[in-house]
This record gives C-alpha cells, structure tokens and sequence, in this order.
C-alpha cells in the first residue's frame, strides 16, 4: 500500500470504494446523533437487543416474498421485515420491564437471545427451501460492506435524511425524555410516544446499517461515537453534532482502509477505528476525559493544600500575639505540624510548594515566616474562612463547634463575587474577622 | 417425526448446556447483568482466535484459556471505562464488547489460513453433529452405552460450575445482593464478579463448539428470568432455572421436527431451542404467580415487600 492510494481512497477517487465510503460514512453520522439519545436515556444496549431481533422479520420476510414469487432478498422487503420484528422485540422490552420485576437487562437479554435464536432457525429453513438460494441473508449477521450497491446508497441516505429531520424537529421533547422522564410526563408529555419514537428512530437506523456493517456492529455505531463525544462537551447541542462527526470520521477512515487491504472486513475496522477515537477521548477529552479530569484534580489539591497552610500559618500568628494589627513573626516548624496534625512528608511538600510561590520564607534560625505577599493571602484566605463559617452558623444552623470542617468543605472553591455578597449578606466589610470557635 | 438416538443425543448435549449456563446465569441476573452473558460471549473471539493462531488447532485447553481470559478481560474493561471515564456500564459493555469482537473478526480472517475456522460455527455451532463423534462410556457383551463427546466436555463444564457455585454460594449471595455488606464482611464482591465472569466465559466456550453462542446466550438469561417470575427464593430460583433449562432443550429439540410436519423444511435445533425458552417465558409471564393474567384479573394482592 502507498501513501497515494491510501489518500486517493479517503478523497473518494476510486468509483467503487466511492460509494461504499460515503454509504459508511453518512450512517456512522446519522447513527451517533440518533445514539446520543439512547446514551443519554442510559439505554445503550437497547441497540443491541433491536438488531438481533431484526433476524426473524429478514428471515419470514424472505420466505414470504419468496412464497409470492418475488426475488426474496429484494432490499425494501427484508427491510420492512427487519423493521417490523425489530419494533415488536423494542415493546416486549418495554413490556416485560414495565409489567414484571425484570430489570432492563434481563428484558433486553430475553428479547435478544429468543429473538434472534427464531431468526436462525427461521433463516437455517428458508436455506432449504427447494430451488432458491438463500445464501447471502447471512450477510445481514456480518455485514457486506463491500457489496453495496447505488440503489442500497440512495435507500441508506433517504432514510437516513428522513430519520435526521425528525431528530432535528423532536430535539426539545427528545432532550426531556432524556434528562428527566418523569419531569416530561408530569408535564404532560406523552413519555411513552416519545420513547416509541426514539426506538423508531434507532429501529430505522439499525436496519439499514444491517446490510453495510453488520447486525453486531451496528451496535458498536450507536454506542461508540456518543460516548466518545460525551467527553469533550458537556452540551447537548455540541454533543449531538461531535457525535455525529465522530460516527462520520469512523465510517469514512474504516471504509478506507478496509477497502486498501482485501481480507479486512470493513465493519470490523470501522469498529476498531470507532474504538480508537473513543479511547482517545476517553483519555483527552476537554470536559470529562481522564487525564484533564485527573489535571483539574490536582491543580484543586495543590491550591487547597496551599490556603491549608497559609490558614494554619496565620491562625499560629493569632494565637501567639495580642498585637493589632498582627505582626508577621516567623514560627517553628513543630507548632505547624501539631497546628493540622499533618505528616511530616506532606507539611514540607506544601512548604515547598509554598516557598516556591513566595508565600512562605526560611529565617536562617530554620523558622518559617510568611512573606509580604504570603502574610496578605493568609489573611484573606482566613477571612473567607470565617465569613462562610459565620454564614452556615447563621443560615445553615450548625453548631460553631462543627462550623470549621463545613466551611472547609466548600471554602477553596469561593469566588470573589461569592465573598462580596457573603460579605454584603453578613453585614461585615471589617478587615479582619474574629474565628467564631476556639482554634 | 422421527425420533432417534440422535435426539436423545441432542437433548443430553443441549440439556447438560442449558443448565451450565443457567447456573451462572442465575447471578448474572440477581446483580442486573444480564447483558454481560451477552457481551462476554462475543468477546470470547478474540481470545479463541489468537488460541487458534497460537496452537493451531481446535478442541484443547487454550481455547478454555484464551476464552477466560478474554472473559476477564471484557468484565474488566467494562469496569475501567465505567470507573474511569464515568460511562454508564450498559454503554461501557457495548463499546468493550462489539470492539473485542471486531478485534475477534479481523483475527479469524487472518486465521483462516491455517485453522478451520469461520465466525458461523462460532454462532451456529453445530448440534446436529455432535451425535456423529461418540465416545463408548461402557461396554460389556449385552450394552454398550455411548455419548457424544461434546456431552462429556460440556458435563464437566455443568460439574465445575456446580462446585464452584457450592463451594462460594454464601459468597456469591451476599455479592449478588449486597456488594457492600459483602465488603464488610471480608468476602471480596469483585473477586467473586470475576469469578462469576470465568465461569460464563469458559461455559460459553465449552458450549461454543457443540452449540453455538446463540444457545449460550438464550440459556445465560432466559431460564434464570423465567424462573425469577415464579419464585422469591433463591434456592427455588435455581432449581426452578436449571428445570427450565432442561425442558426448553427437550421442547427445542421436538419442536424442531415440527416444521417437517407442516410441510416446511426442517431447522437448526439450537435456534429452536433458544425459541423454546422464549415460549417457557412467556408462559411464566402471562400464568405466572404475579403473571399478566393474574395481575389483571386483580387476583394479585402486591407482597408486603414488593417494590
């Protein structure tokens, strides 16, 4: 393989590969924006549970059509088949778990296995009906990426067109349905159209991608891209378009590179590919992945840490002096470590920390003594300490004795508007505030 | 209809399956994990096919290895993206479990030059053959009395599910009902999650062979739900399970002569089989104790602990 062909086949310039890319690619889009959805009704699997059941309608529409004497694997047919069985396995899911104590799991997991436990049967019966050939309706199993033809194209876009407007049209009641169902129905929505709908929407998708990647990897196209998109965004508009790209770019990449090698089946590298992007994101994600989540974690320690030590310095300095206004005075190391009980690996961490900020100076005497700029931070820090303990003493009734660790609790993350309308709510704008519990 | 040895055959391969999957089934389905019967027995794949590669031949103990591991592997993965990522576990599995299965496909067509190998006997299996690869149990002058060999394969698996499940069913409860307790208690839940998730994974390959992974998949989940529908107790459940389990191999394999009868081809028994306990469940659905029928009829007073 070269670098041209592999580019010549991402721009779409070879006419067979052509087709197939964009049929791939505008159903791995049409699939992450109607995925979104399921992911964030929690019922990712339902995608699952809706492409096995598929396999009997596949099975009894061939053998109907095939009775009739019509071509049985005509592509509307089977679809229309596949559709009704899939829509019937999606209410008995429904049903189950709304009239019995089975969990959506276990409704899923029965639907699917008996579903499509019938479809084999059905499918291994019309594979010795006398002088046709069934062979191929196994294709809808794994996926026949590569024998997709111009009229299955105009077939995947049209529907996928038609499932994408009503997406679009249904965005507000879908985003109620998702993020708080009972909300939606005491407001009167109609919960249980919506959600029949959403199947709708989710059943017209899976049958078509069926034919292109395969009833086992059509899940992996409704899953996969909403959950990668989950985190870099945390607003469903933004998310809704990520997902969809993603499903896109998967399609796109995997169709490409199955069509350079012979012997890849496509839907299996477009999963991969799916995959790929979605363990990358998992990873970097801007608004949920690990390693920002991980980032923004230790960046809140070090600053907790910090105003922990700059408290404790300060409320030595109190404790120590009757001055007005306090001196800056340097204090031992061992009043520090008894002050919060920290052990002595994390009290010089911090002082590190500390004295590479120019909070914190070692007197040549081996004392610790806050410097100018360190002395101020300490007060204020100290100050929105005790506003926000005199604000839950006074409005959240807790007892002054057990102020100190709620007000920990919440203190590191006050903004200076939060202080100015404590400060406003409190009547107090004094400099320094008086600890309302013995230190 | 013609009744054979086969089908005594078949019914001892398919029944002796049915109930070694119901038995982890059953703790799959207290702790609300169906769907992981499911995904494991997709994304054993990978683990068979790099077996495959590995010792270039079907039917031996890296199969059961490979297919553990990758049972482990598929519960574990599931875990770290739904603690790490915070993704909803039913998501998680899907994206662990169509993924490994790809990984699982690529390998197989890859394999495919050396071993004997395709996706379809994956699914499928092939039940009706098992009655051709006998092994001689016994034999003197008058008797000789012979089973399939996968019945000896899968038998061991039934037995080994058996003990393990004897051996730890305080530990597998209290895991299955409350995890936490559980911890407290110094039982180790997670140790016993992943336990439970080799036995599924190696029931589902020693099934694999004989039976194929839709079988696998219908008795993981159907019988111990159906049984959940009839009792509270979970000694009941598990009797009432492996019963199921039983009954819808031998109504599968009668019903798959059935078609004849009407006229129609004849079908796979597997796939029968899987409908059969579809058919048992929907009877316990609508008969059951807290059945539809019941229910609307307003016989059904609701239990004191009902929720």
């Amino acid at each position: 393989m070269t670098w041209e062909l592999l580019r010549d086949t991402l721009l779409l310039e070879y006419h067979n590969t052509r087709l197939v890319v964009l049929g791939v690619a505008a159903l791995g889009a049409t699939a992450g924006l109607v995925g979104s959805f399921l992911l964030l009704r929690k019922q990712s699997l339902l995608g699952d549970a809706l492409s096995h059941a598929t396999l009997p309608g596949i099975g009894i529409a061939f053998a109907i059509m095939t009775a009739l004497g019509f071509s049985g694997k005509s592509l509307p047919g089977l679809l229309l088949g596949a559709t009704i069985t899939g829509l019937l396995g999606v209410l008995l899911v429904l049903a189950i778990r709304s009239t019995t104590r089975l969990k959506d799991d276990a409704a899923m997991g029965i639907v699917l296995s008996v579903f499509f436990g019938l479809g084999v049967a059905i499918l291994k019966m019309t594979e010795k009906i006398p002088g046709v050939s069934a062979a191929g309706l196994e294709g809808f199993i794994y996926g026949k990426t590569a024998s997709m033809v111009w009229s299955d194209l105009f077939l995947i876009i049209g529907v996928l067109a038609v499932t994408t407007t009503i997406t679009i049209c249904l965005l507000k009641e879908l985003t109620l349905l998702c993020f708080d169902a009972n909300f939606a129905s005491t407001q009167g929505w109609p919960v249980l159209v919506l959600d029949i709908i959403l199947m709708a929407l989710v059943t017209a998708v899976t049958v078509v991608g069926l034919q292109a990647v395969g009833l086992i990897l059509i899940i992996a196209f409704l899953i996969t891209p909403p959950t990668a998109a989950r985190f870099w965004t945390n607003r469903l508009g933004s998310m809704l378009f990520l997902s969809a790209i993603i499903g896109a770019i998967s399609g796109w990449l995997g169709a490409s590179i199955s069509a350079l090698y012979s012997n890849l089946p496509a839907g299996a590298i477009i999963v991969i590919t799916a995959a790929v992007i979605f363990l990358v994101s998992m990873i970097f994600g801007t608004a949920r992945g690990v390693l920002p989540r991980y980032l923004r974690h230790l960046k809140l320690q070090k600053k907790v840490g910090r105003q922990h030590l700059l408290r404790a310095t300060y409320e030595i300095l109190e404790n120590s002096q009757d001055n007005t206004p306090l001196k800056n005075l340097p204090i031992a190391m061992g009043l520090l470590r008894k002050h919060r009980y920290w052990a002595k690996g994390e009290l010089s961490k911090l002082i590190r920390q500390a004295r590479a900020e120019d909070h914190i100076e070692r007197q040549p005497s081996g004392e610790l003594r806050l410097s100018e700029s360190g002395f101020g931070e300490a007060s204020r820090i100290t100050r929105n300490h005790r506003l926000w303990e005199l604000y839950l003493i006074r409005h959240a009734d807790i007892a002054p004795s057990h102020v100190d660790r709620d007000a920990d609790m919440v203190e590191h993350l006050l903004g200076a508007e939060i202080v100015h309308q404590l400060e406003a709510e409190l009547e107090l704008s004094k400099p320094t505030i008086e600890s309302p519990h013995a230190i | 209809m013609s009744w054979t040895a086969n089908d005594f055959h078949i019914i001892l391969v398919g029944g002796l399956c049915a109930m070694a999957c119901a038995l982890p089934g059953t703790f799959l389905l207290l702790r609300r994990m169906s769907m992981m019967g499911d995904a494991i027995s997709h994304a054993v794949l990978p683990g068979l096919a790099i077996a495959f590669l590995i010792s270039g031949s079907r039917a031996n103990i890296w199969m059961f290895l490979g297919a553990a591991i990758a049972g482990v592997l598929t519960a574990l993965f599931t875990q770290w993206i739904t603690r790490f990522g915070k993704v909803e576990r039913g998501a998680a599995m899907g994206i662990v479990f169509t993924t490994l299965f790809a990984v699982g496909l690529v390998l197989i067509r890859k394999a495919a030059d050396h071993v004997d190998l395709d996706a379809g006997c994956v699914l499928y299996g092939a039940l009706e053959l098992t009655p051709l690869n006998l092994v001689t149990l016994f034999e003197n002058d008058t008797y000789i009395i012979e089973i399939p060999r996968a019945a000896l394969v899968i038998g061991a698996t039934l037995l080994f599910n058996i003990i393990v499940i004897a051996l730890f069913f305080k530990e597998f409860t209290m895991a299955s009902f409350d995890p936490s307790l559980a911890e407290t208690q110094g039982f180790r839940p997670r140790l016993m999650h992943y336990l439970l998730m080799t036995m599924v994974a190696v029931t589902t390959v020693a099934a694999f062979e004989a039976v194929g992974s839709i079988i696998v998949i219908a008795m993981l989940i159907v019988p111990p739900a159906t049984a959940y529908l009839l009792t509270r107790k979970l000694s009941v459940l598990i009797a009432v399970s492996l019963i199921v389990a039983v009954l819808s191999a031998v109504l599968g394999q009668v019903a798959s002569h059935l078609p004849p009868l009407l006229g129609l081809p004849d079908t796979t028994s597997s796939g029968m089989i899987a409908t059969a306990s579809g058919f048992l469940f929907l009877l316990a659905w609508l008969f059951g104790p807290e059945g539809l029928i019941r229910r609307n009829s307003g016989e059904l007073e609701e239990p004191a602990d009902a929720r």
